[in-house]
C-alpha cells in the first residue's frame, strides 16, 4: 500500500476513536462540561495535559525551528518546559483548592470585582484566539501535503470532528480524548526519531544518539559534525547561537511564565479530585511533554544533517522525491543562480520575501521563480514547517511511519485546539452569560450556552484556519507574551500577596496587556522594517517582551495596590483556605 | 491568633522555604548553565556534547522533572506535619 492510501486509513482509525471516546463520555451538567465532574486521576490529567499543551508548533514546527536555529531553539526547549516548574510550585495547588471552573472566575472573585473578571475574559479570549490560529493552519498542512485535500477542506473535516467531542463531551469527552491523542502523537513522533538515531548513529536512544559518533566513519559526533559542515558553508556553528544572551533570557523567560498563565492549561488542574493531587499531576504532565521535547533536539540536528547532505551540491535532476513534491507544492523554492544545475546551500535568503511560483517549468522540471534574486550564494528556500513531516521521506523510512507521522501531527493540532475552545466557551457562557450578564441562569441552560458558545468559536477558529495569518510557531510565541503579561502576575499576587487589592490588579494587567500588544504590533504591523536589535528596547525582540510586560504588571499592580484601599476580609480569608489543602471540596461521583 | 493560626502560618513559611529552594534549582539550571554560562560551561564534554549545550537543550528539561516529582513528594510530608494534608484518612 502507497503512503496516501495507509494515511486515509490512519486517520480514518483515530478520528473514529476520538468520535468513539466522545460518544461515550458525553457531559451531562456544567461541572462535567467545565471540568470533567472534578474526578480525573492524575495520570489521566498529566497525559491529557500533555496532549493539550503539545500543539501543533510543538509536533510539527519545532524540530524544524531548532534544526534551523540550533542553539538558538533552547528558547522554545526550556521556555515551552520550565514553565510547568512554576505552575506546579506557585498556582496549580492553589487554584485547585479554589475550586471553581475558569481562569476569570478566580480572578473576579479573588479581587471581589466584576471588572477585573471582565479584563480576564478579554485576555483569555484574545490568547486563545491567537493560540487557536496556529493549530487550524497545522491541520491544514498534515491535510494538503498527506492527504492531497484542499486546505480549506481539511480545516472543515478537523472542525466537524472537534465540534463532536468538545460541544457533547466537553471537558469530560476532551480529557479522554486527549488521552488517547496523547498517546498517538508520541508514538508518532519516537518512531521515526528511533529510526533516524539507529541509521545515522547507531544509537536507538535519540536523546543519547544526538552525542553520539556519525555512523560514516569521519569519528565526529554528530553535533561537531553538524558545527563543521555548518560552517564550511558559512553558517554560525550549530551548538552557537546568533541571538543575543539578553534575547535569549527574555524569551525563555516570557515562554515560561506565558505557560504557567495559559487558560487551557491552568484550567485542566482543576479537573483532579485533590490538591496534592494537582501536584502530582503536573509532574506527570512534564514528564510526558519532556517525552517529546528532548527528542526534539535531536530529531533537528539529524534532519538538518541529512538535509545538507541531500540537497547541498546535488544536481536538481538527481535530487531526492521529497525535495520535488514540497516544491509542487510551495514551501520549497530553488533557484540555479549560478547556472551549474546543482543546488546550491548556504547561509541568507536565496530571494526577496516568500516564493511566487510562475505558471511554466524550467527545463529539468523545477518550478520557475519569480522572486527578486539576492546576491549571495544561497539558491534554496526552505519552510521550517516541513521539516518533522519530510524527515521520515528524507530519511527514506517505510510508509506506514510517513502516515503515523500525519495522525500524530492531526492528533497534536485537534487536541490543542479543543482545549483551547473549551476555555473560550466556559468563559463566555461562564463568566459572561452566567456571572456578569444573566445572573441564577440554571444549570441546564447554562450547559446549553456553553455548548453554543464552543459551536460558535470553532466556526471563527476555522475561519483562522482558511485564511491564516504568519507562521505556526511564529504566532503562537505571541499568545505567550499576552499571558505572561496580563493572567500570570494576576493569578500569582492574588495568591501570594495579602494586600494586592482590585485597583492594583486591574491596573496591573491592563497596563501590562497594553504595554505588551502595543510592542509586538509597533515591530510586527506599524514598523516592521525597524524590528532588529537596534531599536528593540535592551535588545529585547517582541517574542520576548512578554518578561517585560509581566514586570511592568508587577509593579503597577505594587505600587497602586499600596496606595489604595485595603483587602476586604472575606477575601483575607479566601487567600488563607486557598493556602491550605486540608478540606478541599471532593469531586462528585461519576 | 489562635492556634491553628499560627500552626497554618508555619505551615506556609515552610511551603515558602521550600519553594524557593526548588526555584534557586529551576533557575541555576536554566538560566544560569543554559543561557549565561553556556560559553564557559562549552569548553567540556559531555558524553559527545559541549556541557553548555546539553544543559540548554537536554538537562535543565530533567532536572524541571525532578523538581515538579521532589516537591510533590517533599509537599505531602509537610502537609502531614502539619495536619492539613487533603488525604481523608489523615484527617
Amino acid at each position: 500500500m502507497d503512503a496516501q492510501t495507509l494515511t486515509y486509513i490512519f486517520v480514518f482509525l483515530t478520528f473514529s476513536l476520538y468520535i468513539g471516546i466522545a460518544i461515550w463520555s458525553r457531559a451531562g451538567s456544567t461541572n462535567e462540561f467545565y471540568v470533567a465532574g472534578g474526578g480525573v486521576h492524575p495520570i489521566a490529567n498529566g497525559m491529557a495535559t500533555a496532549a493539550d499543551w503539545m500543539s501543533a508548533a510543538s509536533f510539527i514546527s519545532m524540530a524544524g525551528i531548532i534544526a534551523f536555529m540550533g542553539y538558538d531553539g533552547t528558547v522554545y526547549l526550556m521556555g515551552w518546559t520550565g514553565g510547568y516548574v512554576i505552575l506546579a510550585l506557585l498556582l496549580a495547588p492553589y487554584l485547585r483548592k479554589f475550586g471553581e471552573f475558569t481562569v476569570p472566575d478566580f480572578i473576579g472573585t479573588r479581587y471581589y470585582s466584576s471588572a477585573a473578571r471582565l479584563v480576564a475574559v478579554v485576555s483569555l479570549i484574545a490568547i486563545s484566539f491567537t493560540y487557536i490560529a496556529g493549530q487550524m493552519r497545522g491541520v491544514g498542512i498534515v491535510f494538503s501535503q498527506f492527504l492531497d485535500i484542499p486546505i480549506t477542506w481539511g480545516v472543515i473535516v478537523g472542525m466537524a470532528v472537534v465540534f463532536m467531542y468538545a460541544v457533547l463531551g466537553g471537558m469530560k469527552g476532551i480529557t479522554y480524548t486527549q488521552v488517547a491523542q496523547y498517546c498517538v502523537l508520541i508514538f508518532a513522533y519516537l518512531v521515526p526519531a528511533i529510526f533516524i538515531s539507529i541509521m545515522i548513529t547507531g544509537v536507538p536512544i535519540p536523546q543519547l544518539g544526538l552525542g553520539a559518533d556519525v555512523l560514516d566513519g569521519s569519528g565526529l559526533s554528530v553535533l561537531d559534525k553538524l558545527d563543521t559542515t555548518l560552517v564550511s558553508l558559512g553558517f554560525t556553528p550549530y551548538t552557537d547561537g546568533t541571538k543575543s544572551t539578553i534575547d535569549v533570557f527574555a524569551i525563555t523567560m516570557a515562554l515560561m511564565i506565558g505557560t504557567a498563565g495559559l487558560p487551557h492549561v491552568i484550567v485542566r488542574f482543576f479537573t483532579v479530585p485533590k490538591v496534592s493531587d494537582a501536584r502530582r499531576s503536573a509532574g506527570y504532565a512534564l514528564l510526558f511533554i519532556a517525552l517529546l521535547y528532548t527528542t526534539a533536539p535531536a530529531v533537528g540536528a539529524f534532519a538538518r544533517l541529512n538535509f545538507v547532505d541531500t540537497v547541498h551540491d546535488t544536481p536538481y535532476t538527481q535530487v531526492a522525491a521529497w525535495f520535488k513534491s514540497w516544491e509542487d507544492i510551495g514551501l520549497i523554492g530553488w533557484q540555479d543562480k549560478n547556472g551549474d544545475g546543482r543546488i546550491q546551500y548556504h547561509p541568507g535568503n536565496a530571494f526577496e520575501g516568500k516564493p511566487g511560483f510562475g505558471e511554466d517549468r524550467r527545463a529539468d522540471g523545477s518550478r520557475r521563480l519569480t522572486n527578486a534574486l539576492t546576491d549571495n550564494r544561497n539558491e534554496v528556500y526552505v519552510d521550517r514547517d516541513i521539516m518533522v513531516l519530510a524527515n521520515p521521506e528524507i530519511a527514506a523510512l517505510p510508509a506506514w511511519v510517513i502516515a503515523l507521522v500525519a495522525a500524530g501531527g492531526l492528533a497534536a493540532a485537534l487536541s490543542t485546539a479543543a482545549g483551547l475552545l473549551l476555555v473560550i466557551s466556559t468563559s463566555v457562557s461562564h463568566d459572561i452569560i452566567k456571572m456578569t450578564l444573566a445572573r441564577g441562569l440554571s444549570d441546564k441552560k447554562e450547559l446549553l450556552a456553553a455548548r453554543i458558545s464552543a459551536a460558535v468559536a470553532i466556526v471563527i477558529a476555522g475561519y483562522f484556519g482558511i485564511f491564516p495569518f504568519g507562521f505556526v510557531a511564529q504566532v503562537v510565541a505571541f499568545a505567550f507574551g499576552l499571558a505572561a503579561a496580563s493572567l500570570f502576575p494576576a493569578i500569582l499576587l492574588g495568591i501570594f500577596d495579602k494586600r494586592m487589592n482590585t485597583a492594583g490588579a486591574i491596573a496591573g494587567m491592563v497596563s501590562g496587556l497594553a504595554f505588551t500588544v502595543y510592542y509586538i504590533a509597533y515591530f510586527k504591523a506599524v514598523a516592521p522594517q525597524l524590528n532588529s536589535a537596534e531599536h528593540w528596547w535592551f535588545g529585547i525582540s517582541p517574542e520576548g517582551i512578554g518578561m517585560l510586560g509581566a514586570a511592568l504588571n508587577f509593579v503597577v499592580a505594587y505600587a497602586v495596590s499600596r496606595s489604595t484601599g485595603k483587602v476586604p476580609d472575606h477575601v483575607l480569608d479566601l487567600v488563607e483556605h486557598i493556602r491550605i489543602p486540608k478540606g478541599v471540596e471532593r469531586p462528585h461521583e461519576h | 491568633m489562635t492556634g491553628e493560626e499560627n500552626n497554618n502560618h508555619a505551615y506556609w513559611r515552610a511551603n515558602i522555604r521550600l519553594m524557593l529552594v526548588l526555584l534557586a534549582i529551576w533557575f541555576t539550571v536554566s538560566f544560569g548553565f543554559g543561557i549565561l554560562l553556556v560559553d564557559w560551561l562549552n569548553q567540556f564534554q559531555f558524553f559527545g556534547f559541549k556541557f553548555g549545550f546539553w544543559w540548554a537543550q537536554q538537562g535543565s528539561i530533567y532536572v524541571f522533572v525532578i523538581l515538579i516529582f521532589v516537591y510533590t513528594a517533599r509537599m505531602k510530608r509537610i502537609d502531614r506535619e502539619y495536619g492539613v494534608s487533603d488525604d481523608e484518612g489523615d484527617a
